[in-house]
């Protein structure tokens, strides 16, 4: 459904190129749904415009829903929704007049349309907002619309480009169940996130980006395996002599932190070796490495500080 | 295409005409100039004048349009807007469109005032000269949001306004005939497109050749369409 090689785009500034993207391949199949994950300026909503049609390349090739990117936009076009990681209403529409002359842009017929703007509205939680003009919408209801905006059409593959910011935890999860949804109809999705729960939950799988290029890629528990292990937090009175009997582990007070391969089942033996050694142990914990773990070993920054100091 | 522009015109039409307060806001400066400086010309003047402050009009309506362009490139609208199949040429046609109808609906309230002040027109003459403008109307509104999309900044694309349409119009005659000032200036007038478009509307109410006129104003609204299509297709907003 996507297929990108080589895609590059440089900006020009007065201070020099910015290479935002630096040649990325991209391929998703029919009715995959895959997350691109990276912190601020790696060059996601960068590629996502590039994919939409928005941006020409400074190199590189796609050809998306059947479609050359670059011959053929207006094919490409006709066969995406996109939802913008800005909001893509004018303050003054009406809520229920964007959502029909949306569809009526698409080429869907009038009857259509009324049908359609209804559903959506009621599926957004829009239902009385029909007639308000867009500026006075809450953030989250503008985000919404948005939303709702791009998936009118019924699009076979449909971009988001951090779909759920300002969303609160229940729309969110609204919003997560529509895609799911979208999915289960046969939608190819392509999103973008900072939420890595967002992204665990829904993708099969994770393209990861940072200094606009891909650094990982893999289904989320392919790209948490590739974290060294399972983190293993044993708490003992004897921890430095613990510490020596693993690699790399770390002494904190009375905890000895340690990573092992498949912690679950590795930890059973381990436990009673240590007994047999006549080491006295007060706590175990397992962790699973999270998506931020594999985040840090692969870009060396954390996903979540990165989005919160932005 | 033709439903397109249609599809873009109604969507930027909707909230004018649910609040229509804007367009009498539009009128204001006209018809200060209509009452305030009309009578100043003498009972003869206003044959002369009032075309030329429907030119006056179509400037001023039409240039400013581009800035309704920069919020909607700043969030997402114009981004949303340029990935749906919809034509590039009817995003920005259809708004033009709103413009140069707004144009003509100020430009018959004009007359109809200036008619209580004294000026004669007949309907045919009237269905001209807003034709005329209108044209010009098309030319300097494509023009206008070309130049928005390009500058981007609302000081920027003030300054690069107010340094234009100045001169312009300064240069153009309508207030006063560039044939009372010294010959330089005259002639300087003589190389302004919109001066012979002034002419031509003159001539529509009275009598004369509108031949020069519609030239420059034919060479006006093809340079700014096409510069405003090129610019559409290609500025990734
Ligand atoms: N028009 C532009 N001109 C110059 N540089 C740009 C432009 N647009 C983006 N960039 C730069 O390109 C890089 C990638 O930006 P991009 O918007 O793709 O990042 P992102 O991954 O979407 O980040 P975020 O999570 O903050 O949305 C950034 O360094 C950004 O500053
Ligand atoms: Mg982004």
């Amino acid at each position: 459904m996507i297929k990108a090689r080589g895609l590059a785009r440089r900006f020009t500034t007065k201070l020099g190129p910015v290479d935002a993207v630096r040649g990325v391949d991209i391929d998703v199949a029919v009715g995959e749904l895959v997350g691109f994950l990276g912190p601020n300026g790696a060059g996601k909503s960068t590629t996502l415009r590039m994919l939409t049609t928005l941006l020409q390349p400074t190199a590189g090739e796609a050809v998306i829903a059947g479609h050359d990117l670059l011959t053929d936009p207006a094919g490409v076009r006709r066969n995406i929704g996109y939802v913008g990681q800005k909001n893509g209403a004018s303050a003054d529409q009406r809520v229920a007049e964007e959502l029909a002359f949306q569809a009526r842009f698409y080429g869907l017929g009038k009857h259509e349309t009324r049908r359609k703007v209804g559903d959506l509205l009621e599926r957004f939680e829009l239902q009385g907002m029909e007639k308000r003009a867009v500026i006075t919408l809450s953030g989250g209801q503008q985000r919404r619309l948005d939303i709702a905006m791009g998936v009118l059409h019924d699009p076979r593959l449909l971009f988001l480009d951090e779909p759920s910011t300002a969303l609160d935890p229940q729309s969110r999860r609204n919003l997560w169940d529509h895609v799911k949804q979208l999915k289960a109809d046969g939608t190819t999705v392509f999103l973008t996130t900072h939420y890595l729960d967002e992204a665990d939950f829904l993708s099969d799988r994770l393209l990861v980006i940072d200094h606009g290029s891909i650094v990982g890629e893999g289904s989320p528990d392919e790209l948490k395996n590739s974290v060294s292990g399972d983190l293993v937090v044993l708490g003992t009175p004897q921890a430095s002599l613990v510490a020596t009997k693993f690699e790399n582990a770390v002494v904190d007070g009375e905890k000895v932190n340690f990573r092992i391969p498949d912690g679950d089942r590795a930890l059973p033996a381990l436990l009673r070796d240590l007994d047999q050694i006549g080491v006295e142990l007060h706590s175990v914990q397992v962790h699973r490495p999270t998506l931020d773990d594999v985040f840090l070993t692969m870009t060396g920054r954390s996903l979540r500080e990165e989005a919160n100091a932005a | 295409m033709l439903r397109d522009t249609w599809l873009v015109f109604a969507r930027v039409m909707l909230p004018v005409v649910r609040n229509p307060v804007a367009v009498v806001f539009g009128l204001a400066q006209p018809l200060l100039y209509l009452a305030l400086f009309g009578p100043l010309l003498g009972d003869s003047g206003w044959q002369w004048f009032v075309p030329g402050l429907l030119v006056q009009l179509a400037l001023f309506g039409t240039a400013y349009a581009g800035f309704s362009l920069l919020p909607e490139v700043r969030t997402g609208v114009m981004e949303r807007l340029r990935v749906t199949p919809v034509s590039r040429v009817a995003l920005l046609v259809g708004r033009v469109g709103k413009d140069v109808v707004l144009l003509v609906v100020q430009g018959l309230l004009i007359v109809l005032a200036a008619m209580l002040f004294g000026f004669r027109a007949s309907a045919g003459d009237v269905l001209l000269g807003l034709g005329l403008v209108a044209l010009l109307g098309i030319a300097i509104g494509s023009a206008s949001y070309a130049i928005a999309l390009k500058v981007k900044l609302e000081y920027v694309f003030a300054s690069v306004l107010s340094s234009t349409i100045v001169p312009l119009m300064l240069l153009s005659g309508v207030l006063l005939p560039m044939s009372n000032g010294p010959r330089w200036l005259y002639w300087l007038s003589r190389v302004n497109p919109l001066a012979h478009v002034v002419d031509a509307e003159r001539s529509i109410f009275n009598t004369g050749s509108v031949l020069l006129g519609l030239i420059s104003v034919s060479a006006l609204v093809l340079t700014g369409v096409f510069y405003g299509v090129r610019t559409f297709h290609r500025e990734s907003a």
